[in-house]
């Protein structure tokens, strides 16, 4: 790990202001920073400790039906909140299918969403990668790619997000809020984490010095309670990255799909909504014959970034499952292993 | 810059000076303090060997700057037992014969005490392994685990309601 200086601003501004230095990286909890840090991947010249911001760890109902939840807020605060978790099961089963308690107590809001690709290549320092540095190839590219993108890829970059809770977040239309030396402003989280193009080493919509201070649920994301499920597929058990998961939710009205909403992870270098699937449903009866169709929309358009083309077939049946979890009825208790695609029986066990 | 966090380890105030930003509170633990109970295995947040609580929440000492936890209250698996008395946790790990080589044991028993106490798993085995998977046994000694971890959880909480 390379030295640093170490700043603990005490507001956000104070903060913004120190970030505007070049070198400078936001600090949170540091689960993902640290590691990247002893890994010789992040060689920040100065950490701007985030912890004594005010106000950042609280979710606010916000007149207007929306809900606010402040970028520091712990991934297990969230996933805990009893309202929080009603409201928004999809959110909570995310959440709770990702990383490891440990890691879930410390872990913020505001990290899971620019928390880096677990990419090996990316992650490997006598790797090739155009992501960490520019120009200088890739090497995921004809190499094991059970991890990396089958939609939205380039020729520069294959490399996936890896959040779960970011999954849902783009089904229900979440915005990010953002403070920077321009003041304020605020972004779709679609529009958030960028596709790699010609320049992969462009993460997010983030310039120099902007920090994410919450992340916003449209009073629109309201109403999916009662018919939404996220659904994941890991290579073990639990506390592992998604091969390929999906979120979907419905509103189901007199027996007829009033409104869908369709992501995918794993898929792609940012959660991928598939809203042309999402209209296939819109006043569609629930049932295995709109699912299929909405599932293989969803994935229009995939190809293999490499010996990856497993994955498609592996998505499309992902949200198919995701959508007939769904439409059966959010449980009132998340299962045991939240977001597991096992144990299709109530009190099944995995191990 | 002088540097300098106020710890407080197994309920006993350290004042520990850092020539440098970049020591862990796994490293502070071990290296500092002489409480080597905290393993050091993966260093990178994913076997949990290094498990502590941290303000009264199970967390990986080895992803936390120490720096960053200036004032905080820390328990580790020396601070656990009452003299000759073991915590209920460590008495069901022999009891079940939790654990083979004992490398990742401290850990466990954090984790595990962390988990109790946030009570989402309760005795249910599926939830206590679930909620155990930031831990891991190169032994193979997870049955043993979820047993003692149940078995604890259903003592700790009978002797709360009494």
């Amino acid at each position: 790990m390379n030295r640093f200086e170490y700043l603990r601003p005490q507001s956000v501004a104070e903060a913004v202001a120190a970030a505007a230095v070049p070198g400078s990286a936001f600090l949170a909890a540091g689960t993902n920073l640290l590691d990247l840090m002893k890994i010789g991947v992040a060689r920040p010249q100065r950490l701007i400790d985030l912890k004594d911001l005010p106000d950042l760890d609280i979710i606010e109902q916000l007149p207007d039906g929306a809900v606010r939840i402040g970028a520091q807020l712990r991934n297990a605060e969230l996933a805990h909140d009893p309202d929080f978790r009603q409201r928004f099961p999809i959110v909570a089963e995310a959440l709770l299918s990702g990383a490891s308690a440990q890691l879930r107590n410390v872990a913020t809001v505001g990290g899971n969403l620019i928390q880096r690709t677990r990419c090996a290549y990316f992650q490997d320092p006598a790797s090739a990668c155009n992501r960490r540095a520019p120009g200088s190839g890739c090497d995921a590219r004809g190499g094991d790619t059970r991890q990396h993108a089958v939609l939205g890829w380039s020729e520069d970059c294959i490399a996936t997000h890896p959040s779960d809770f970011c999954v849902p977040l783009a089904a229900l239309g979440a915005m990010v809020e953002i403070e920077g030396p321009a003041g304020r402003r605020e972004v779709a989280l679609t529009d958030f984490h960028l596709l790699p193009g010609n320049t992969p080493e462009r993460e997010t919509a983030l310039g120099q010095g902007e920090l994410v201070t919450a992340l916003r649920l449209p009073p629109a994301a309201a109403g999916f309670a009662r018919h939404a499920r996220y659904v994941k597929l890991r290579e073990r058990t639990s506390f592992a990255f998604a091969v390929v998961s999906a979120a979907a939710a419905l509103r189901i009205v007199d027996g007829r799909i009033q409104e869908a909403r369709l992501a995918l992870g794993g898929v792609a270098a940012r959660p991928w909504r598939a809203e042309e699937a999402e209209a296939s449903l819109r006043g569609a009866t629930p049932g295995a014959e709109a699912f299929h169709r909405a599932a293989a929309l969803a994935l229009e358009g995939a190809r293999p970034s490499g010996d990856n083309e497993f994955k498609i077939e592996l998505a499309r049946r992902i949200a198919l499952r995701a959508l007939t979890l769904a439409a059966a009825g959010t449980p009132d208790r998340l299962p045991a292993l939240p977001a597991s695609p096992f144990a299709p029986l109530p009190g099944g066990l995995h191990v | 810059m002088s540097l300098s966090v106020t710890l407080t380890v197994n309920r006993v105030q350290h004042r520990v000076l850092l020539d440098d930003p970049r020591v862990t509170l796994l490293d502070l633990l071990r290296e500092r303090l002489q409480l080597t109970g905290t393993k050091k295995g993966c260093d990178r947040g994913q076997c949990g060997a290094c498990t502590i609580l941290l303000n009264g929440r199970r967390v990986n000492a080895c992803l936390a700057l120490a720096l960053s936890h200036d004032g905080a209250e820390i328990l580790t698996i020396e601070g656990l037992a009452d003299g000759a008395a073991l915590h209920p946790v460590q008495a069901a790990f022999i009891a079940h014969d939790a654990f083979q080589c004992g490398f990742c044991t401290p850990g466990q028993i954090m984790s595990a005490i962390g988990l109790i106490s946030e009570g989402q798993a309760g005795s249910d085995a599926e939830r206590v392994r679930e909620g155990m998977s930031g831990n891991l046994c190169r032994c193979g000694a997870y049955r043993g685990i979820t047993e003692a971890v149940v078995a604890a959880t259903r003592s700790m909480t009978k002797e709360k309601a009494a």
